[in-house]
């Protein structure tokens, strides 16, 4: 059995699954966006509250879907609280897929880079409609879809 | 393993050593255990061969060159098709169109039956159980034309409720749409009493036989459909060929959908006049080789015996069925083995349908995991996705073991 493989399921990965940091509602939220992965029905839902100066002080999810787009979404959660909103913006696939740690193959990226789009697009989307812009285009794969 | 081997209704080593590609060993000791076959099958030397010979002797492009080779490919071709009506017993040649693939030959019927025959009002039953492939293009047909589209509604344990169609089916019925097999439950439908009863309502019936076509003898005069879609990939043969049977004089009446060269007769600037079948809706040049290649899987398993691949399948199922149900937390979809084809769909508590086939994916064991394109289904069933494992011919009664064992482990991995 390859190693590569096996490091998938490594104990900080579980422990993220099954004791998630930050997963339900976030109290006093001022932006929030929800996607999900059309292929498995995954849905990660971010919650963040930010503050005036554009620092993140809080950030929750809350979701539905395998051990990957859960424990990624619990560990981007955990990373970018107390991380300004430039921070975020700079914080890019790449560094999602180091943050998760296993390497994994290109259709696990995609359940592990879900929540890293709706974190992204959750900065542009305040609760309120006031003051920041609106969220650009969704990041798409060209075959995002499903097969027979 | 002899021993389990013997009492099988076909001689599995022989077949298998037939399929060079379940020979393959993964992650440096897994040996392959291939159970996705419904979402497509391995293929035979036989086949592999005829593509081969097909490419370095036969190629050229059909019914069109006075050459020899051109002849030579189009006598190729054209026995691919006499072999698959044969196969499944259709009256006629003219009635055997080569598409792409099911998805093909179902949209083939939605814009040139669909678009010529159904107006605003008229309705067209299918079944929560249908592949996207047979709801999409009704979905499309009923923004063009108006139409209303109704469904046979299952129950909890993936049978559908035929009694429903006879609610359903009204005088503005045109067609019902229907799986014969469920790629999802692999629930095997009684679609010869649909027929039946939609005829009497003076409805037509397409069959999907995508699921049913490499797994079961297929008789459409028996059946009486008015169409039935399959493709070649799922029956051993290549990907990028598949088959709409239709009724000759239904056909003869439809107009072409896909226009370019092959499909006419003659052309002027302006018009053109369509040609007989089957070239009417063969537009282009077609799939060639894996045409040839489709040709060649039907002679195999025609040497085997459909009635054998099915027995085979369905040990192998009632089997599945009684390793899974030993495990804590599996629940099996669909209905018993008895009601089923070679499909068996599970969720696992606690587990996703993505984690349980890359942890089993750890054993070799290859299965499918999502919606497997049944959304509704899928909802219908409450639940995001599962897990298919689908066998064929060459699964042995082992691979079912291999299966049941990678699952308790991934169980493990996940200290459940």
């Amino acid at each position: 059995m390859a190693s590569d493989e096996e490091e998938i399921y490594q104990e900080h990965v579980l422990d993220h699954y099954e004791g998630p940091y930050h997963r339900g509602r976030c109290a006093g939220a001022t932006h929030e966006h929800e996607d999900d992965n059309p292929l498995c029905g995954d849905v990660v839902r971010v919650q963040l509250r930010i503050d005036p100066a554009g620092k993140v002080e809080e950030a929750w999810f809350d979701g539905e879907g395998c051990c990957i787009s859960q424990a990624s979404a619990s560990m981007l959660m955990q990373r970018v609280e107390g991380a300004t909103v430039d921070d975020v913006k700079r914080f890019s696939a790449d560094e999602m897929l180091r943050l998760f740690g296993a390497r994994l193959t290109p259709n696990r990226q995609k359940c592990c880079l879900l929540s890293w789009r709706v974190l992204q697009s959750a900065i542009f989307s305040p609760i309120d409609g006031s003051g920041a812009e609106s969220a650009g285009p969704a990041r798409r794969n060209p075959h995002a879809g499903e097969a027979t | 393993m002899p021993a389990a081997t013997a009492t099988l209704p076909l001689d599995i080593d022989r077949v298998r050593e037939d399929f060079p590609i379940l020979a393959t060993v993964l992650h440096g000791d897994q040996p392959l255990v291939y159970l996705d076959n419904a979402a497509t099958s391995q293929h035979p030397r036989q086949v592999i061969q005829s593509l081969v010979d097909t490419y370095e002797r036969h190629y050229a492009n059909v019914h069109r060159g006075i050459h020899w080779l051109s002849d030579h490919s189009t006598d190729l071709y054209e026995d691919a098709r006499e072999k698959v009506r044969r196969f499944i017993n259709a009256p006629h040649r003219e009635e055997v169109i080569f598409t792409t693939g099911t998805t093909a030959s179902i949209n083939l019927v939605a814009r040139s039956w669909g678009d010529s025959r159904v107006r605003a009002g008229d309705e067209i039953i299918l079944s929560v159980m249908e592949h996207h492939s047979n709801l999409v293009p009704w979905q499309q047909l009923a923004e063009r034309t108006g139409c209303v589209l109704r469904h046979i509604p299952i129950t909890d344990d993936g049978l559908l409720v035929v009694d429903e169609l006879d609610r359903l089916l009204t005088d503005r019925t045109r067609l019902v749409a229907v799986t014969a097999v469920s790629n999802v439950l692999g629930t095997i439908n009684p679609v010869a009493e649909m027929v039946r009863r939609a005829h009497q309502a003076g409805a037509l019936v397409l069959v999907d036989a995508a699921q049913s076509v490499p797994h079961e003898p297929t008789d459409v005069q028996a059946l009486d459909a008015d169409f039935l879609a399959f493709s070649g990939h799922k029956m051993i043969g290549p990907s990028g060929v598949g088959v709409l049977y239709g009724r000759a004089a239904l056909l003869e009446a439809l107009p072409p959908f896909l226009g370019g060269g092959s499909m006419i007769r003659r052309v002027h600037l302006d018009r053109f006049e369509a040609a007989d079948l089957p070239a009417r809706f063969e537009a282009g040049t077609p799939p060639i080789a894996p045409a040839i290649g489709m040709g060649a899987a039907v002679d195999y398993l025609q040497r085997i015996g459909l009635a054998k691949i099915q027995a085979h399948e369905q040990l192998l199922v009632r089997q599945a069925h009684a390793r899974l149900e030993e495990i804590g937390g599996v629940r099996i979809l669909g209905p018993a083995p008895s009601q089923k084809a070679g499909i068996v769909s599970f969720t696992v508590d606690g587990i996703h349908p993505h984690d349980v086939a890359q942890l089993l994916d750890r054993h070799g064991v290859a299965v499918r995991a999502g919606h497997h394109c049944t959304m509704p289904l899928h909802k219908r069933l409450g639940i995001v996705a599962s897990t298919r494992a689908s066998f064929y011919l060459y699964n042995t009664p082992h691979e079912v073991d291999r299966l049941a064992e990678a699952l308790v482990e991934a169980k493990r991995v996940f200290r459940r």
